[in-house]
Order: structure tokens, then C-alpha cells, then sequence
């Protein structure tokens, strides 16, 4: 039997948060975490309440805190996050907590929608497509493929503390991601906009991002070569 | 809400840049009075050192970049945990007072060493 410690939280009828422990029968199988919640709401408690869609760390939504570390239920399996034979479950840190495993992301969005995460290029489109060379594609690599899971910004004690004014290495590395698109126009306007002190600059490189993406991007690597541009354009 | 009048220089780019360089003009200094002190240091050894104005000014550049580079930090620190979202409304009246309170002590360093140094 694993041992699961889940955080639960109804605004409607509780007044504080608290920890609930399940026994569950994985009868002895390398499950998924998301496997083990659906367990828990299919047989002990149908009021345990998470976001999961894919179940193939596709979409995203089952971004998790299991056992200190961020990351996406459905594809973080018993064997990487179980320690001691028990399963710690939290949401993930640092947003405000809608109901149980729930997390509201607006700010987590707005800091997203803040970096205009879209082709920026005024000059008339042409009949087929904006061609890129290979090499200018390659540029793009691990940068397009983030699936905003949130568990890197919610990793991040930057964002933790200043949500509203720091951008965020998810929202960095998209940031990043049009500013080295060889096809967008707006890169001095997109550089003007993150040269305060707190967008780009809150990163101190502690790399946790990192540590958690479940794709295995770098938001530390991308903030990094906006700062070089921020340098370059500057001096 | 916090915002960045208080900061060095206004920007993230130049507080950024600024505390870099000043770290590299802290570490010469540093390894400069570390070679001193791995040598033989007597009071007559060590007025000499600052008796040249070589040293005075490397040493006021020391002293000013302690304070430059002291301020970036603790500013990032205080408007990291010392604000309305961490501690209520009063946490913009803790910040302010102190950030007073560390602009005033590191100007009042700078001025010391000043005296010490150019007296």
C-alpha cells in the first residue's frame, strides 16, 4: 500500500487548508502519479479535485508539487517521486489555490500575455508562408516546445515574490522565443518593454526551472541570451 | 506596489551590469590586501601602502563600489520580502524606512572611509 499525503483545500467549507492521507493499492506497479489520483477519486474520495486532461504530458495541466518537486502527474511515474514509501501532494506553489490541487493561473497567464507571445511583422505577408533557412529554424529549438505547465515559474522564488512584475522563466523563454524568431520585426520594442528592473532582471539564476521542466528546457539558458541582447542593444 | 524608484540606476540592465563590475573592482581590491597580508604587515608597512595615492583611489573605488553593489542587493532583497504582498500595507512603510536606513549607513561608510583614508 503507498501512503499519500494530499493537501486539500475547499474555500466553501473549509477554513484552512490541511493534509488528508490515503492508503492506496497500486498493487505493486510503477503507476504514474496521475494514476494514483484517479485511484484515490474513483475508489476512497470523489471530492479530490485536479486538473488532467492528455494524461501524456502533452497539455499541461497536471502540473503538480509531489514530494517538493514540480512537475506533470501523468508522466512522472511511483519510482522517481515516492521517498520513504510515502507521497507527499501539493498544488503548485506560489499561485492562489482555487479548490485542492487547483491552482488560479491569471498570473501566471498575464505574465505570459505580457511578453506578446505571437509573430510580430508589419511588412505584407507572402502567398504561402515566411520562409526561414534551416539554421534560423534551428534557433527555435527548445524554446517553441514549452506546453506552459507552470512548473517552472511556480519553482521560481522570484516569482513567488514578485508574481505581478516578474516575468517569469516560462514567460521568458517565450520571450525569448519570438526574439530569436528570424521571421518577427519587433525585437527592439519587445526588449524595451523587459529592460526594468524586475522583468528580466529578478532571475538570479538558480536554475530550479530547470531542474523541473518536464520537457527538459532551459529558461535560465534563454533569460540569459536576453540579456546578452539587452547588453548588445544597449552599449 | 513596488516599483523601481528606488533602484541604483532605474534600470535592470544597468543595476545588472553595475554589480558585475563592481564585484571585479571588489575582487582586485581583495586580492590586492590578501597579497599584503600574506606578506610581512607592519604599521609602517601598512601607512606606506596607503600613504600612495594609488591606493587612496583604488581604495575609494573599493569603497564606492562596495556601496553601489551593496545597495542592487539589498534593494533586491527588500522589495523581494518587504512588500504589501508579503506582509500586508505596512510592508511598504518597512521597506522605506529600510532602505533609509541601508542608503544612509552605506553613504555613511562611503564618508568614513573618505576620512580615513584621505585625512
Amino acid at each position: 500500500m503507498l501512503q499519500v499525503s494530499l493537501y486539500r483545500y475547499n474555500p466553501e467549507t473549509d477554513e484552512a487548508p490541511y493534509m488528508q492521507d490515503f492508503s492506496v493499492d497500486t498493487g505493486d506497479r510503477d503507476l504514474m502519479v496521475l494514476d494514483v489520483l484517479e485511484l484515490i477519486k474513483a475508489d476512497l474520495d470523489g471530492s479530490v479535485t485536479y486538473r488532467r486532461s492528455c494524461r501524456e504530458g502533452v497539455c499541461g495541466s497536471d502540473g503538480l508539487n509531489m514530494n517538493g518537486k514540480n512537475g506533470l502527474a501523468c508522466i512522472t511515474p511511483l519510482s522517481e517521486s515516492v521517498k520513504g514509501g510515502k507521497l507527499v501532494i501539493r498544488p503548485l506553489p506560489g499561485l492562489p489555490v482555487i479548490r485542492d490541487l487547483v491552482v488560479d493561473m491569471s498570473l501566471f497567464y498575464a505574465q505570459y500575455e505580457k511578453v506578446q507571445p505571437y509573430l510580430q511583422n508589419p511588412t505584407p505577408a507572402p502567398a504561402i508562408e515566411r520562409l526561414q533557412s534551416p539554421e534560423e529554424r534551428a534557433q527555435l529549438d527548445g524554446l517553441y516546445e514549452c506546453i506552459l505547465c507552470a512548473c517552472c515559474s511556480t519553482s521560481c522564488p522570484s516569482f513567488w515574490w514578485n508574481p505581478d512584475r516578474f516575468v517569469g522563466p516560462a514567460g521568458l523563454l517565450q520571450a525569448y522565443r519570438f526574439l530569436a524568431d528570424s521571421r518577427d520585426t519587433a525585437t527592439e520594442d519587445r526588449l524595451a518593454k523587459l529592460d526594468d528592473p524586475f522583468s528580466v532582471f529578478r532571475c538570479h539564476g538558480i536554475q530550479n526551472c530547470v531542474n523541473v521542466c518536464p520537457k527538459g528546457l532551459n529558461p535560465t539558458k534563454a533569460i540569459g541570451h536576453i540579456r546578452t541582447m539587452l547588453l548588445n542593444r544597449a552599449t | 506596489m513596488v516599483t523601481s524608484v528606488t533602484s541604483f540606476s532605474r534600470t535592470g540592465l544597468s543595476d545588472w551590469l553595475i554589480q558585475r563590475v563592481t564585484s571585479l573592482v571588489l575582487l582586485a581590491y581583495f586580492i590586492v590586501i590578501a597579497y599584503q597580508l600574506l606578506g610581512s604587515v607592519d604599521y609602517t608597512s601598512w601607512r606606506l601602502l596607503f600613504d600612495q595615492t594609488w591606493m587612496k583611489v583604488f581604495t575609494l573605488m573599493a569603497a564606492l563600489s562596495l556601496a553601489a553593489h551593496s545597495w542592487i542587493g539589498l534593494w533586491s532583497v527588500f522589495t523581494d520580502y518587504l512588500t504589501e504582498r508579503m506582509l500586508g500595507p505596512k510592508g511598504n512603510v518597512i521597506r522605506l524606512f529600510c532602505q533609509l536606513g541601508a542608503s544612509l549607513a552605506l553613504v555613511g561608510y562611503v564618508i568614513w572611509v573618505i576620512v580615513i583614508i584621505w585625512s
